[in-house]
């Protein structure tokens, strides 16, 4: 197990480096100057420079690529532009936010999505069935924007009952922090419990099929015992490592979310960093979030080739 | 035996009728189809169909509330909702169709080639792709378009290029799944150029879930453009989308709900409509849900 | 059993934030600010917070004048060469430095050395800083600058503690303000606490003051009604009217200092072969075209202020001859046929791609329209826009300006051949000399005849396009009283209590 993981590991190397030089090319190609962003309304052509210099701007790209890279290699992901503070110091700040964002909204979709799932396939052909898929595909479809602002319309303003944007960590108050995270995480759910609804369908009429089912049902158990007890446990599996991909997605792609409602956490900082040109924060941020997809796709397929001979013993 | 007697590769294909069959019971697809269609035509006929010219302003007629001369009201410059709307479907549905175009203009021969010729080709664009994927969609898009500038086109073409590996992907995945197959190892024993093969015989064979897959993409991509515009980079004023038109009426939540509730419902349903039919087409052209 | 130790533990965590409630202000400001170094700073968002966190020598009142902060009196001598402050006794810094003239010497002389320090040319009158003794300090000038007191009322004439002030300041800034830091989470938050020995304790009244970054205007305004925030800066005028109906909340309305101007290319680059640099009666028709009341009306709520001057009506230097003058389209045409142009004129009009400009821009373009003009609406993002003015790649650009309180700020660096942000590269040295004269003598009359020319030549030449200056709409809980609300938009919190 171990060793399939670092081999893992390994073949993923040239997949981060070629990350790595995507996004710093991206980064270079973008037009406007950091310097002149930064600086906004104060213009002194002096001090313009002087940061020029001191960010190494005015080296050639591939040097100030080297450069990055060596500090990348030594654990320093360089400067942020913006307020001088170093970008592993901002990483360590907002990754707990955007983790703990996305295991929230993760357990909301699990909530929703699984019972719906095992509901929709039980009930295969009906109403409901129909009923449920529309739903799931509706939360795929709607815009996670507009639902956020939506619903701060009614949940914050109108009713009052929760705070409309901002974030308060959890080791500092946590219950005012579940209730801020309550609408945004719910945001990013919705749309992920459709996907995890029809894959525990799918998962569950494949099961349903299976012989030991039948076998279950010909013993006369009764059918909740089946479907709880048997099946469902053996149509969970994948369910799981689809579960670890869609954390891996969540970890850079709930920009909007975290716009709309002010949570500091990756999303938004790659967003701010991309308009404001701060170079070191995106190049660093993405690279990052794509070790992250590496290590948990990773992990996705190692939970997979654990629980496939299981599968087979079972039937 | 040559090429002109071999089986056309299409004959190996299930018959179309059981599609139509499938397609037409599947009260989803048919629902998708339809709202694809309203929209679509709303776009199309948008000259004919806008009560008023989507870029008159009007100073008087600010944020007027939905009423019998403006139907879905006004917005922050007086112009009438509806026609905006209606015009705001081209671009919308525009951004969705050509993004994906590019999409599968430039991801499926990538996966073609890397699938088909395998060895260090497919090495060196399976990299590729990977790393596209691993950095986030929205963010890529986000960034591609940055670099562009704020435009409908350039949205178009981040939207495309970050929805690319996708395709690659796939195709790959199904080119691999069939290029052990006798009419292939045929037509390679025979002396068949690989382009003919591609173009004849492998493209016409996984062509079923790669029309899935756009169809599925085309519903991401006009996500994705509503969500560029909302932070400024799709279409610019005065023209009108549905996600720039939601950027500005954000600003307007409490004086001008109306503003902020119809483009989000229109986006809405067309994005529903797509994953619909991508649904529908997915389970009738699936040989195991016969 | 399980569930009966889940309620204690619930309980006990209520009770004890409920026990731990200090008096805490939350407020929320428009951006992020960047780094908190005065000296290194450029945002007006981190304004707000040194308000609260840094003292200065001298502060501006409501009424635009300059009174006592850290100094409490101060005279120019020589010829206007010397300035020499006296500064307040008993004040300390927030790690418990005493403040004194060295103190002064030490802050002005990292201001004008520090490599980045972007208040060079806001002190570049100044030549040596002498301590004269521990409460009194002597600035000697290589030539008279009037603005000097006004820029030792920013940024400039924040003092931070020399000791502690050697390494990395912006991570952990000290400086003698009624409150000291405590934490900061980019993006997230900014905290402060109030500091205890701060010479005017008394008047401070919360314990904690937490800045939060909100961007969006409608989310910071949901915030405030949730009950989230109590103080909210720079409240959109479209969100007014909704909030001036409900009980509970306290609206301030004060005009402001910062305008909004269209900048034109005159010589930048090959951009400036355009039609408006060319001749001065294309721009005076446009001028003309413009109609700034209906753009007030339209998209500010009738809030703003429209203008066709770098000065507010607040200000003294406000010349009431050049008032708003009425859109006048047969003027604007009558001009256009003098001048000969091929119609219709067209002009590209570069703006940032946020609402306001996306409105401000789509009105300029419908009204032009009528008078000949086609507008092409060119909408870019901040970035690219500041870099692409810079390099004179525009023909107009709609920017923004945060003012300053001496009439110098507003101007001269916007016009004078060799200003800073003088993107259209306009050059008049008759406007040079009556703005750098300006600058030397302290005479407000003398100014206000020097200003009054320059404007004359100003709406004459028309380089610039003044359209409006933004009111700092400031909203509170209404239970929060003693707020005096300033022209310059910052938050002062004394006297400021919640009352009942």
């Amino acid at each position: 197990m171990l060793r399939l993981f670092l081999r893992g590991l390994l073949s993923a190397l040239p997949t981060l480096l070629l990350v790595s030089l995507f996004v710093f090319t991206l980064q270079q190609l973008l037009p406007g100057d950091p310097v002149l962003a930064m600086a906004g309304e104060e213009r002194d052509p002096q001090v313009l420079e002087f940061l020029r210099e001191k960010y190494r701007l005015n080296d050639p790209v591939p040097v100030q690529y080297l450069h990055w890279m060596g500090g990348v290699l030594q654990g320093d992901l360089g400067i942020s532009l913006r307020t001088d503070q170093p970008v592993t110091a901002l990483i360590a700040e907002k990754l707990p936010v955007t983790l703990e964002l996305s295991l929230l909204a993760i357990v909301i979709a699990l909530l929703i999505g699984i019972p719906t799932g095992i509901v929709a396939a039980v009930r295969r052909g009906t109403a409901v069935d129909y009923g449920a898929n529309l739903v799931a595909l509706s939360g795929i479809s709607i815009p996670h924007f507009w639902l956020g602002i939506l619903l701060i319309l009614l949940f914050a303003v109108k009713l009052q009952w929760l705070p409309a944007s901002g974030f308060v960590p959890f080791h500092e108050d946590p219950l005012r922090n579940l209730r801020t995270l309550v609408l945004p995480a719910f945001v990013l759910g919705a749309g992920l419990s459709g996907t995890l609804m029809r894959h525990t369908r799918a998962a569950m009429l494949e099961v349903l099929r299976a012989d030991y089912v039948r076998t279950a049902r010909a013993k006369g158990l009764r059918e909740r015992v089946v479907i709880l007890r048997h099946a469902l446990r053996n149509a969970l599996m994948p369910i799981v490592t689809l579960t670890t991909l869609l954390f891996g997605e969540l970890l850079g792609g709930a920009v909007l979310t975290e716009q709309v409602f002010s949570i500091p956490g990756f999303g938004k900082m790659i967003v701010d960093a991309v308009f404001n040109r701060d170079y070191a924060v995106v190049q660093g941020v993405v690279l990052c979030v794509a070790v992250g997809f590496v290590l948990l796709n990773l992990l996705a397929d190692l939970l997979y080739r654990l629980i496939n001979p299981r599968l087979r013993q079972a039937a | 035996m040559n090429a002109l007697t071999l089986p056309h590769p299409a004959t190996l294909r299930p018959a179309r009728s059981p599609f139509w069959r499938k397609f037409s019971a599947n009260r989803g697809a048919l629902l998708g189809a339809a709202l694809i269609l309203t929209f679509a035509l709303a776009a199309l006929l948008a000259p004919w169909l806008a009560p008023f010219d989507p870029l008159k302003t009007s100073f008087l007629a600010v944020r007027k509330a939905p009423s019998a001369l403006n139907w879905l009201g006004t917005d922050e410059l007086g112009r009438d909702l509806l026609s905006r709307l209606l015009w705001g479907a081209r671009s919308s549905l525009l951004a969705g169709v050509v993004s994906v175009a590019i999409a599968l203009l430039v991801g499926v021969p990538l996966g073609l080639v890397a699938g088909y010729f395998g060895g260090w080709l497919d090495a060196l664009i399976s990299r590729l792709v990977e790393a596209l994927l691993s950095c986030p969609f929205l963010v890529l898009a986000i960034a591609l378009g940055a670099f562009l500038g704020p435009s409908l086109g350039n949205a178009m073409i981040a939207i495309g290029l970050s929805a690319m590996p996708v395709f690659a992907r796939l195709t790959r995945g199904q080119v691999l799944a069939i290029r052990h197959e006798d009419y292939l190892e045929g037509a390679r024993a025979i002396g068949l150029p690989d382009r003919w093969i591609l173009w004849r015989y492998v493209l016409p064979n996984i062509l079923s879930p790669l029309v899935v897959q756009a169809t599925l993409t085309i519903a991401a991509a006009i996500l994705a453009e509503a969500s560029l515009s909302f932070l400024g980079l799709g279409q610019q004023p005065p023209m009108p989308s549905w996600g720039s038109i939601l950027n500005t009426a954000k600003n307007f939540m409490e004086q001008a709900p109306w503003m902020s509730i119809a483009p989000g419902v229109c986006i809405y349903l067309t994005v529903l409509g797509f994953n619909l039919l991508g649904d529908g087409l997915r389970d009738a052209l699936d040989p195991r849900h016969q | 059993m399980k569930v009966s130790a889940w309620l204690c533990a619930t309980l006990l965590l209520l009770a004890s934030s409920s026990a731990l409630a200090e008096t805490t202000l939350r407020i929320g400001i428009q951006d992020d600010p960047d780094v908190l170094d005065p000296h290194r700073s450029r945002t007006y968002s981190g304004r707000l917070v040194y308000t609260a966190l840094c003292d200065k020598l001298v502060d501006v009142s409501p009424q635009l004048e300059l009174v006592p902060q850290l100094a409490t009196a101060w005279q120019w001598g020589d010829d206007n060469r010397s300035l020499t402050l006296h500064l307040r006794p008993g004040v300390t810094f927030h790690d418990g430095e005493a403040f004194d003239a060295a103190a002064v010497k030490f802050n002005l002389d990292r201001a004008r050395s520090l490599p980045d320090s972007l208040r060079k040319s806001e002190l570049a009158s100044v030549d040596t800083v002498e301590v004269v003794d521990p409460q009194t300090v002597r600035i000697h000038l290589k030539q008279p600058d009037a603005t000097l007191l006004a820029q030792l009322s920013d940024r400039a004439g924040m003092m931070l503690a020399p000791k502690a002030s050697t390494g990395d300041v912006g991570s952990k800034p000290v400086c003698s303000g009624p409150y000291r830091f405590v934490q900061r989470v980019q993006q997230d938050r900014i905290v402060l606490e109030r500091f205890p020995q701060y010479w005017n304790a008394s008047a401070y009244h919360f314990d904690r003051l937490i800045f939060l970054p909100i961007p969006d205007t409608s989310v910071r305004l949901a915030n405030l009604r949730s009950g989230d925030l109590d103080i909210v800066e720079r409240v959109a005028p479209t969100d007014v009217k909704g909030l001036q109906g409900q009980a509970g909340f306290t609206l301030y309305n004060t005009p402001g200092l910062g305008y909004m101007q269209l900048m034109v290319n005159m010589a930048n680059g090959d951009r400036a072969k355009n039609p408006f640099a060319g001749d001065k009666r294309v721009r005076q028709a446009f001028d003309l075209a413009l109609d700034r009341e209906a753009l007030n009306q339209v998209v500010f709520e009738g809030l703003y202020a429209p203008s066709v001057q770098p000065f507010p009506q607040s200000s003294p230097y406000y010349d009431k001859a050049f008032a708003v003058p009425a859109r006048d389209v047969a003027r604007s045409q009558a001009l256009l046929k003098a001048a000969g142009v091929a119609l219709p004129v067209k002009v590209e009009l570069k703006i940032a791609n946020n609402p306001i400009a996306q409105q401000v821009g789509q009105l300029i373009q419908a009204m032009a329209a009528e008078a000949g003009f086609e507008v092409n609406l060119v909408a870019t993002e901040y970035a690219t826009l500041l870099a692409e003015q810079h390099a004179g790649n525009f023909q107009l650009g709609l920017s923004a300006w945060s003012g300053r309180p001496d009439p110098d700020g507003n101007v001269h660096q916007f016009v004078t051949c060799k200003g800073n942000q003088n993107d259209g590269h306009y050059c008049n040295a008759a406007l040079d000399q009556l703005l750098d004269q300006a600058r030397t003598t302290n005479d407000q009359a003398q100014r206000q005849t020097l200003y009054a020319q320059a404007l004359t030549l100003l709406r004459e030449e028309l380089p610039v396009f003044y359209l409006y200056f933004d009111p700092r709409i400031i909203a509170t809980r209404a239970d929060l009283k003693g707020f005096i609300p300033n022209p310059d938009g910052l938050i002062r919190l004394a006297g400021v209590t919640r009352g009942q």
